[in-house]
């Protein structure tokens, strides 16, 4: 249902995907060691952008991504995804939210060592409800000669394709990626990148990438900067660049 | 063809990864399972077949014998309210000299009424009955005819009460009477020694001067019927004419042996399967504990792309139930192997007229059900765990565990132990639990050892007690009937005897309080030497001018002690009777016995000293005469010859300890080093990088490792105390299970017992540890400290 191409910058209002009201998150409450890792975050994300979130360690951008994503409930403040409010959810629907609307990707690819490239896609194609078939989607990743192979067998970089081909199989509405290219080298990084534009103009799905690297914004619609739990800035960018293009 | 899912196809790989350890718990748990299948499958067969034979063939539920009852007197006990058949018959003793046998065999000829027997009905196997009118023709029991190779037609001599006859076989039969045959004073069936003889009753009475009386009783009741009602009025009919008192089944020596085979079985069913599948459970706990461990970011994976918390824990059930599988496998083929093997044990021992099929679609699924059970419970903890994982901190690197500084720790800094030692003794404070269960699951490796070992001792006690310090004679001979004590004089005279001791059996019912017991008085000379009662430390006691002694397994049965009085009660006659009292308390492995001395019991019954048995010590030289003069003798209903019965007891019972010393060393050492490799490897996986490390700061393999082994080998030697003492407990419900009124066991276990069960396992966790330290000296440092945790 989401995968019409929806262009950002189209004549029609943007609508929005995410939208937190005062979002907070505390770690520890009530010790002293009470971490905020989100102080009443206000935003409101369009569908179809990719979206780079910068910021310290600790600036509360995972946390923002995990409850976003339902994997993580706040303490405080609201979240919808769409009209639904993911803050009112169970943990029961919130897994059916996961299951139907989100993909991940993490730093750590997070593949399982005993299923090859294809079978850790189908780990998510089997619980689906119209997924693509898992060649196809690692196709879309350039993995199409891959299929068999464990993922021992595979350099980082076709790993984290391979993470990002099971997050793309279900078709999300979202694609929620922590520090994709945080393990990587630059030009398996550059490979990923190009991957994960490549689906955002494809299937206008909507990406949250949280990077170290400053430089990846320049190929995002929208970068939000986090400091202290708090959102300081969100900037549009006039231009985009290519992932090739990013420097390293 | 079906495509597997992806995580289904997770799991089948990791089972292929992990064989060894799936192989190892799938071996513990096939035990279980095996025992359980053959023990309830043999009972099961055992209790149907008994149940068909007994049902077809009548046999009876009551009886009894006379010394000479009118025949008339059978009308009267049928009309008896309950009785729902009598049938009377002739039984008696035989001599048989048997050509090509040296030694004397010994027959029990049984009446065959005119129109065939309805009650104790023997099944013709081959050849015909004999003719009713033949004073010649008999039949035997077919497993005599076979060990000794006659067929219908064939003839051999027999003294039945003093004349030597030949007989003629014109068949042969089995009965539900017989099905295990035990020679009388024998301790085994003695196939070739020992025959059953089915005569025609006219002839039988004729040769036993009974002609228009009978001395033996057999007796079907209507399921209504008031036991001890008919038994008191059977007694009253018969008491007349030398009546014994009724017996019910349960002292019929053949149902008696088998329900106490039933007993055993039962037993066997009930403690050991428990232990094996309990120790299988935790071993499945730990494995899987550990797996989740490893996997707890791809948990978290499963978790955040949407799978359910039911999903994820039915994966890691799903681990535990194809383990149990494999078990339930081999257990089911390994049971059925077992239980056929023990068929034929039966067949050997048993005479069936058809063959025992154990098992059952039920006893199957009924042991697999019991087998998934202890998988799914050792999976639980992992598997539920892991579906209530939090992806999000799932996926998140493990926090570095928190350690204390609690009051041990601070005892132990205080003794200044170096830095690796400080590690282990942490790891093992950090977790106790787990500690303690590996800890357990080790002591249970030594306590299997522990109760194996223990067996051969115990057995060894056994034979050493009954053959060798009890009963020293070379042979005994059972008389047909009672004699005056002077015949021991008489059999002094046979060719060959050294030494002859007289015994008398009294059948009678002790009574102390509310407690009772039928059993015999076993009357010997107060000096006797050649069959001795020893006391509860193994010494000699003499039977004493007075009182009675007690085996001290009957003198628990009734409560009572040293000093206490007793009620004695004649069976053959219940009005007569007498009080004595416990003058000692002896040790006997084989049957329960009360002993008093010849003379005195005579003098309690009013009567001269009479014998029932005489006990010899013979010349070896003068064997072939004595066996050649005994053939003769007409008073004799058998000769038991305790030579041959040392020999064939000794190689039956070692061939048994054998094969069961093989069974529980493997399970033993499948257990340890089941829990002993597991232990290491989930140490190396939590703790890869912190060796890693210490190599990289210059720590040679062996000293990281070391901090490995060390966990491992300190559980394993705090596990042997336990082990000792789990072994003691096993062995005991063993003796426990054993306990029968044929006969029991003791518990004897020794230093050298504990030792070499602590050896066998430290030796097994020794090597388990060895063969994951390998794979620490595999690995490579630099990738593990690169991976991520």
């Amino acid at each position: 249902m989401s995968m019409a191409a929806r262009k950002p910058g189209s004549l029609a209002a943007p609508i929005a995907i995410f939208r937190t009201d005062r979002l907070t998150k505390l770690y520890g409450a009530g010790e002293v060691s009470e971490v905020r890792a989100l102080d009443g975050v206000d935003l409101t994300l369009p569908e179809a952008e990719l979206v780079v979130l910068l910021g310290p360690s600790g600036s509360g951008k995972s946390t923002l991504l995990n409850i976003l994503g339902g994997l993580d409930h706040a303490t405080s403040g609201q979240a919808w995804f769409r009209d639904r409010e993911l803050t009112a959810m169970t943990d029961r629907q919130l897994t059916r939210y996961r299951r139907d609307h989100v993909g991940f990707v993490f730093q750590f690819y997070n593949l399982v060592a005993s299923l090859t490239a294809r079978e850790n896609v189908e780990l998510v194609t089997d619980i689906a409800v119209d997924p693509m078939p898992a060649e196809e989607a690692l196709a879309l990743v350039g993995l199409n000669e891959r299929l068999d192979h464990f993922p021992a067998q595979m350099s980082g970089g076709e790993q984290q394709r391979v993470a990002i081909a099971r997050a793309i199989a279900k078709r999300p509405e979202v694609l929620l990626c922590d520090e994709p290219t945080g393990a990587l080298d630059s030009r398996t990084g550059i490979e990923v990148l190009a991957a994960l534009d490549a689906v955002n103009e494809r299937f206008g799905t909507t990406i949250l990438v949280i990077t170290h690297n400053s430089d990846i914004r320049r190929m995002a619609h929208r970068v939000i900067r986090f400091q202290d739990g708090r959102v300081v800035d969100v900037v549009r960018n006039a231009r985009r660049i290519s992932a090739q293009e990013v420097e390293w | 063809m079906v495509r597997l899912h992806a995580l289904d196809r997770k799991l089948l790989r990791d089972i292929r990864r992990l064989w060894s350890q799936v192989l190892a718990i799938a071996l513990v748990l096939a035990c279980g399972v095996a025992i359980l299948l053959t023990a309830f499958g043999m009972v099961r067969a055992l209790e149907a077949t008994l149940e068909d034979y007994y049902g077809r063939q009548n046999f009876a539920d009551l009886f009894s014998t006379a010394r000479r009852a009118p025949a008339a007197l059978i009308e009267e006990i049928r009309a008896i309210d309950g009785v729902s058949a009598a049938e009377a018959r002739v039984t008696g003793w035989a001599v048989l000299d048997l050509p090509g046998r040296a030694a004397a065999a010994s027959g029990r000829i049984l009446s065959l009424p005119e129109g065939g027997a309805r009650l104790n009905a023997p099944l013709l196997v081959t050849g015909r009955l004999p003719d009713p009118d033949s004073d010649h023709e008999v039949a035997v029991n077919d497993r005599f005819a076979q060990a000794n190779g006659y067929r219908p037609g064939d003839r051999f001599s027999a003294v039945l009460d003093g004349t030597r006859t030949m007989l003629s076989i014109t068949g042969t039969l089995r009965s539900p009477e017989f099905i295990y045959a035990l020679p009388p004073g024998g301790m085994m069936p003695d196939e070739a020694g020992y025959a059953v003889i089915w005569m025609p009753a006219r002839a039988a009475q004729a040769r036993f001067g009974l002609t228009g009386a009978f001395n033996d009783l057999a007796v079907t009741l209507h399921r209504t019927a008031d036991l001890p009602a008919v038994t008191d009025s059977i007694d009253a009919l018969l008491k007349p004419w030398g009546g014994s008192g009724a017996y019910l089944r349960d002292r019929q020596p053949s149902h008696a042996f088998i329900d106490a085979e039933l007993a055993q079985l039962r037993n066997m069913a009930v403690v050991l399967p428990p232990i094996f599948l309990g120790i299988a459970a935790f071993l499945v706990n730990m494995l899987l504990g550990r797996i989740v461990a490893l996997e707890r970011a791809e948990i978290g994976l499963l978790k955040a792309v949407g799978y359910r918390e039911a999903e994820i824990a039915l994966h890691y059930f799903g681990l535990a139930v194809l383990v149990a599988a494999i078990g339930i496998g081999i257990g089911w083929g390994a049971g059925t192997w077992l239980a056929r093997g023990m068929a034929q044990i039966y067949a050997r021992f048993f005479d069936f007229p058809w063959l025992i099929r154990p098992g059952g679609v039920d006893v199957y699924a009924v042991s697999g059900l019991l087998g998934l059970a202890a998988a799914g419970i050792g999976a639980a903890r992992a598997a539920l765990g892991a579906a209530r994982l939090d992806p999000a901190v799932a996926m998140a690197p493990a926090a570095p565990p928190r350690f204390k500084h609690g009051p041990i720790d601070r005892l132990v800094g205080a003794m200044g132990l170096s830095q690796p030692a400080m590690m282990i003794l942490r790891g093992l404070l950090r977790w106790p639990l787990r500690a303690a269960m590996t800890m357990l699951g080790l002591a249970f490796g030594v306590g299997i050892l522990v109760a194996s070992t223990f067996l051969t001792d115990s057995l060894d006690e056994v034979i050493d007690t009954s053959f060798f310090r009890s009963n020293r004679q070379h042979a005994s001979l059972i008389l047909a009937a009672e004699a005056p004590v002077s015949v021991a004089q008489a059999a002094r005279g046979l060719p060959g005897v050294l030494a002859v001791e007289p015994q008398f059996d009294l059948p009678v019912t002790l009574r102390h309080g509310p407690r009772s017991k039928r059993v015999s008085i076993t009357a010997r000379p107060s000096g006797g030497d050649l069959v001795r009662t020893l006391d509860e430390a193994g010494h000699v006691v003499g039977i004493p001018r007075h009182g009675l002694v007690l085996s001290s397994h009957l003198a628990e049965q009734l409560g009572v002690g040293r000093g206490d009085r007793l009620q004695v009660e004649i069976e053959q006659d219940r009005s007569r009777g007498f009080e004595e009292t416990v003058t000692a308390v002896t040790t006997q492995y084989l049957g329960l016995g009360a002993y008093m001395d010849l003379d005195a019991l005579a003098a309690r019954l009013n009567e001269a000293p009479r014998a029932t048995a005489l006990h010899l010590a013979l010349d070896p030289v003068a064997r072939p005469g004595f066996h050649a003069a005994i053939k003769a003798l007409p008073e004799i209903a058998s000769a038991v010859l305790l030579t041959e019965i040392r020999d064939s007891f000794r190689d039956t019972i070692s061939e048994n300890i054998r094969r069961n010393t093989i069974l529980f060393l493997t399970i033993s050492i499948l257990i340890t080093s089941g829990v002993a490799y597991n232990g290491a490897r989930i140490q190396l996986s939590e703790r890869a990088r912190e060796l890693a490390s210490l190599r990289i700061l210059g720590f040679t393999r062996r000293e990281a490792s070391s901090i490995l082994l060390g966990e491992t080998a300190v559980l394993a030697v705090l596990a042997q105390p336990l082990g000792w003492g789990i072994g003691a407990l096993i062995s005991w419900a063993m003796v426990a299970g054993f306990d029968s009124d044929l006969y029991r066991i003791p518990l004897v276990l020794t230093a050298a017992n504990f030792a070499t069960a602590s050896l066998v396992t430290l030796g097994a966790a020794l090597a388990s540890a060895l063969l994951v330290r390998r794979r620490f000296d595999r690995a490579d440092i630099v990738a593990v400290l690169k991976t991520r945790e």
